[in-house]
Formats: C-alpha cells, sequence, structure tokens
C-alpha cells in the first residue's frame, strides 16, 4: 500500500474495527495513511468514531482488528482533547511543563521551551495564572502550547475548537494555521464542522457514521497562508460545497 | 450594609438574646443551680475550676489531636493502597464499612476490656474517624478527569508519576473534606470512649470531668466542661477549614471568591 506522494505515509491505519464493550461498533475497515507534514482532518458527524480513530493512533485504545503502522519508531507525539484538560491545581507554566517534566526534562532545558511554546500561542503574560482564571479560548491555547512542548512530530486534535464561540475559534483557527506553518509538523485534526475542515486542511477524510468507514477523500489545494479573505473567496466556497456533499452522501449510504 | 458582616453580626446577635433569654429564665423562675445554672455561673465556674478543666482538656485534644492524625495518615495510605491494588481493595473495603458503621459507643468497652485505657480511647477516636477520610480520598483517587488519565498515558507517565502529580491533587479537595469531617469525629470518639471508661477512668479527660460532675450534682461545671468541648470543636473545625482554604488557595471554586 505505498503511496504515490513522494513523502511517504508516517503512520497508517490498515482495516482497523473497533467494538467498545457495550457493543458498540465505532470503526469498521478503517484504512487512513498520514503523510508526513500535512494537515489532514477527519470530518464526519458526532459519533462516527473518529475521535476513536484518533486515540487509537495515539494508542490510547486498542483497536479490535487491525493495525497500526508506524514508518520507524512512533513518532513523539502531542494530543490535544475536545476539552482543554488542563490541572486545576498547576500555574499555566507549570501545565504547559508537565510532559517535559513526566520525560524528566532538565530544568533549565523545560524553562526554556516553555517560555517558548507560550510565546507561540501568545501567552507569556499569563504564564503564572490559574486555569480558573483564563477564559475557554485561552484554557485552550495553554492546551496547545502543552501538546507542542515537547516538539511533537505528529499533533492530533480531537474537535479542540468546538465548546469556542465562533469569533474566538476563526482567531485560533488563524493561530494554529500560523503554527503549523512555521513549525511544520504533522497535523491530524477531527471535526465535525464542513467550513473548519476546508479552512485549515490540505486534505479531507470524510467518514461515515457508526461504523466509521472512509467514504470520500479530498484535496483542498488552496494555496498557505489562508487568512480570513479566504472564508470569504469562491474557491473557499466551491470547497465547502464539494465537501459538504460528500458528508451528505456519507450519512445518506448510513442505515 | 454588607454581607460579611452581617454574616458575624447575626449569630452573635442570636447567641446574645439566647444568653440572656436564659438569665431570665433562671432568675424570674428561681432555678436552683443544680437544674439549670444561671450562664454567669457558669463562666465563673469556668473561671474558678479554669486549672482542673484546663488540664483535662488537654488530655482529651491530645487524644483528639493523636486519633485525627492516626485518621488522615491512615486513612490516605489506605485509599492509597486501595486504588493501587484493586484486589486488595476487593479484600478489605467491606471491612473498613463494617468498622464504620458499628456504633463506637457499642465498641468502646470491649476495646476497654482488651486494651490499656489510654490506648483503647485513641482506638475509638481512630475508628470514627478515619472511615470519612478513607471514603472522601478513595472517592477522589478514582474522579480524576479521564483525558487527564490519557495525556499522562500518552507521555508514557510511571505509575507513581500518575499517583503523585495526578491522582493525589486531583484528590486534595476531597481528601480536605474527609479531613474537616474528621476533626470533628475523632473529638466525639475520644468523648465517647471517655464516657465508656467512665468512673473507671483514671485518665482525666473533658468527657470524664462531665460524668463526674454530674454523680456529683455538680451542673456547673457540667456545663463549663461542655463549654470547652464545644470551643475545642468550633477550634478545630475552624482550623482545618483555614488549612483547606490554605492548600486549595487559587485553584479550586470553593475557595475562590465570587466576583460579581
Amino acid at each position: 500500500m505505498a503511496q504515490p506522494s513522494i513523502t511517504g505515509p508516517i503512520v497508517s491505519l490498515r482495516n482497523v474495527s473497533k467494538t467498545f464493550e457495550n457493543g458498540t461498533l465505532a470503526l469498521s475497515g478503517f484504512n487512513f495513511n498520514v503523510r508526513e507534514g500535512e494537515f489532514v482532518s477527519l470530518l464526519g458527524p458526532s459519533g462516527c468514531g473518529k475521535s476513536t480513530a484518533l486515540r487509537v493512533l495515539a494508542s490510547l485504545a486498542d483497536p479490535s482488528e487491525g493495525t497500526v503502522d508506524w514508518a520507524g519508531n512512533a513518532a513523539q507525539l502531542g494530543f490535544v482533547f475536545q476539552e482543554p484538560t488542563l490541572m486545576p491545581w498547576a500555574s499555566v507554566a507549570d501545565n504547559v511543563r508537565l510532559p517535559l517534566k513526566l520525560a524528566h526534562a532538565g530544568e533549565a532545558r523545560s524553562k526554556a521551551a516553555v517560555a517558548q511554546v507560550l510565546a507561540r500561542v501568545g501567552l507569556t503574560e499569563f504564564a503564572q495564572s490559574y486555569p480558573r482564571e483564563l477564559s475557554g479560548g485561552m484554557k485552550m491555547r495553554v492546551s496547545i502550547a502543552r501538546a507542542l512542548a515537547t516538539e511533537p512530530q505528529l499533533l492530533l486534535m480531537d474537535e479542540p475548537f468546538a465548546a469556542l464561540d465562533e469569533i474566538t475559534r476563526f482567531r485560533l483557527n488563524n493561530d494554529l494555521l500560523k503554527v503549523w506553518q512555521e513549525l511544520r509538523r504533522t497535523v491530524v485534526f477531527v471535526t465535525h464542522s464542513v467550513f473548519e475542515s476546508v479552512y485549515l486542511s490540505q486534505r479531507i477524510v470524510v467518514m461515515t457514521p457508526r461504523p466509521g468507514r472512509v467514504f470520500a477523500e479530498i484535496e483542498v489545494s488552496a494555496p498557505y497562508p489562508r487568512e480570513d479573505r479566504y472564508r470569504m473567496s469562491p474557491e473557499y466556497a466551491g470547497y465547502c460545497r464539494q465537501v459538504a456533499d460528500a458528508l451528505a452522501a456519507a450519512m445518506e449510504g448510513a442505515p | 450594609m454588607n454581607a460579611r458582616l452581617l454574616s458575624i453580626a447575626l449569630p452573635v446577635i442570636v447567641l446574645a438574646a439566647t444568653v440572656l433569654a436564659w438569665d431570665l429564665v433562671v432568675r424570674i423562675f428561681d432555678i436552683p443551680p443544680f437544674v439549670l445554672p444561671a450562664p454567669g455561673l457558669v463562666v465563673t465556674t469556668l473561671v474558678t475550676d479554669f486549672a482542673l478543666l484546663m488540664q483535662s482538656l488537654l488530655v482529651t485534644l491530645t487524644i483528639t489531636f493523636e486519633g485525627f492524625v492516626l485518621a488522615a495518615v491512615g486513612g490516605i495510605l489506605l485509599a492509597v493502597v486501595f486504588n493501587q491494588w484493586r484486589l486488595i481493595e476487593h479484600a478489605f473495603y467491606p471491612y473498613a464499612v463494617i468498622l464504620q458503621v458499628t456504633p463506637v459507643v457499642a465498641i468502646a468497652p470491649l476495646l476497654l476490656v482488651y486494651l490499656p485505657q489510654s490506648l483503647a480511647i485513641l482506638a475509638c477516636a481512630w475508628i470514627v474517624a478515619f472511615f470519612p477520610v478513607l471514603a472522601n480520598t478513595t472517592l477522589g483517587l478514582n474522579s480524576v478527569d479521564h483525558n487527564l488519565l490519557a495525556l499522562f498515558e500518552l507521555y508514557k507517565a510511571s505509575r507513581w508519576q500518575v499517583l503523585w502529580q495526578l491522582k493525589l491533587p486531583a484528590a486534595l479537595p476531597q481528601i480536605l473534606t474527609g479531613l474537616r469531617i474528621a476533626g470533628g469525629l475523632s473529638l466525639i470518639g475520644a468523648v465517647v470512649a471517655e464516657i465508656a471508661a467512665g468512673s473507671a477512668g483514671a485518665g482525666s479527660g473533658l468527657a470524664y470531668r462531665i460524668v463526674e460532675s454530674g454523680y456529683r450534682l455538680n451542673i456547673p461545671r457540667m456545663f463549663a466542661a461542655l463549654l470547652l468541648l464545644s470551643l475545642a470543636g468550633i477550634a478545630i473545625f475552624f482550623a482545618l477549614s483555614a488549612l483547606s482554604n490554605f492548600l486549595l488557595g487559587r485553584w479550586h471554586e470553593s475557595a475562590a471568591e465570587r466576583e460579581r
């Protein structure tokens, strides 16, 4: 199953099925390649198994069938959950430092890394604040900063902006793209929003609901940097229509 | 009028009114002190018997404190052990519950048979106080955010890192709730055991003073001792609340001021 693209997949889910203990079949025969450096979205209605696919990719869930194949060693991962998932008892800086601390990184090195990554998400002056003192958008920034702290090759994001208001979501979309372009990490982004997926991704994988399968793959070849102007462009609208049609077809095919 | 001032002023007014009514009732109906002493007499007794009562208070407080510390350490340790080794939890948790639901008044005489008196009283204080610590800590350790657990797993945290850096801090609010309950209960445990030891007791805690004063119809001293016990309970409660506020500080909703 060699990819025709120049950069081969860094990780592949092959024929993955996942049945939960209560009998729910979340994924069935799911095939998915992640190519190095790309921004790819998994798009589907809620409950279509896209979060499960992400957790299988992160080894946080074991597939019932099929395999997760890494090209070489399993990559260093960053994971951003749907909620900010911060430790309320720790300051912003300590939350971001957590992955480094768990890896027993040196004090000086991790301090520098935390300062750098906080600057990247624009939270330098909130380093000593506590999560409860922050707004929803800022908490999500902290969560992203934490995921970036270990400089992961692969960043997995599970509907990170779903709970935010539109203004905040648009800003975080832009900031995320900026970070992605600067760092050139690979991002797998789970979302149920057609518009968000078209705005962010190079490639969109549309999934069928229950059980989750790949229904269609759509390349979005609009160039980066994409900014707010792109949201208003006919090109963007065209892609949205194409993806929305695919999603509707995927839903229809469902029982 | 701000709410803070009211919350202090109102209870004080109620207290003053109650004491005044008590005093009036004693005067108007001319009630003898061996039935109901006037509040003034209780205070006078507190002053005249100060040395004796203080000594007793010290005895009771020492036992309460020892019982509390043992309950805190034992309860938290046991909860951690239960949390780390599920088999041990399944094997022993029912007995921890049984120990708790059996009324301590009923166990106290038996303990007094088998243990030296001071140790029996301490054991009573411990039995009553340790369960809330165990139960609350267990609850706290088990209700850690699943995504945070997943995050620790993702970064390949060791079992001890998960315990020290995630589970124990996450359980801190519940642990402190357990400790606050245990503080009051260890005083109750000590008092119950002292009363059960009764006149056989050479130990002279405050509860023993109350029983003894009862036999002697020294009702004013009973009241004075009761007042001291009550004050001790209040002091314990406030000390533990202060500890809780200090530790939860900025991060927990329960400790933070709500602005509007």
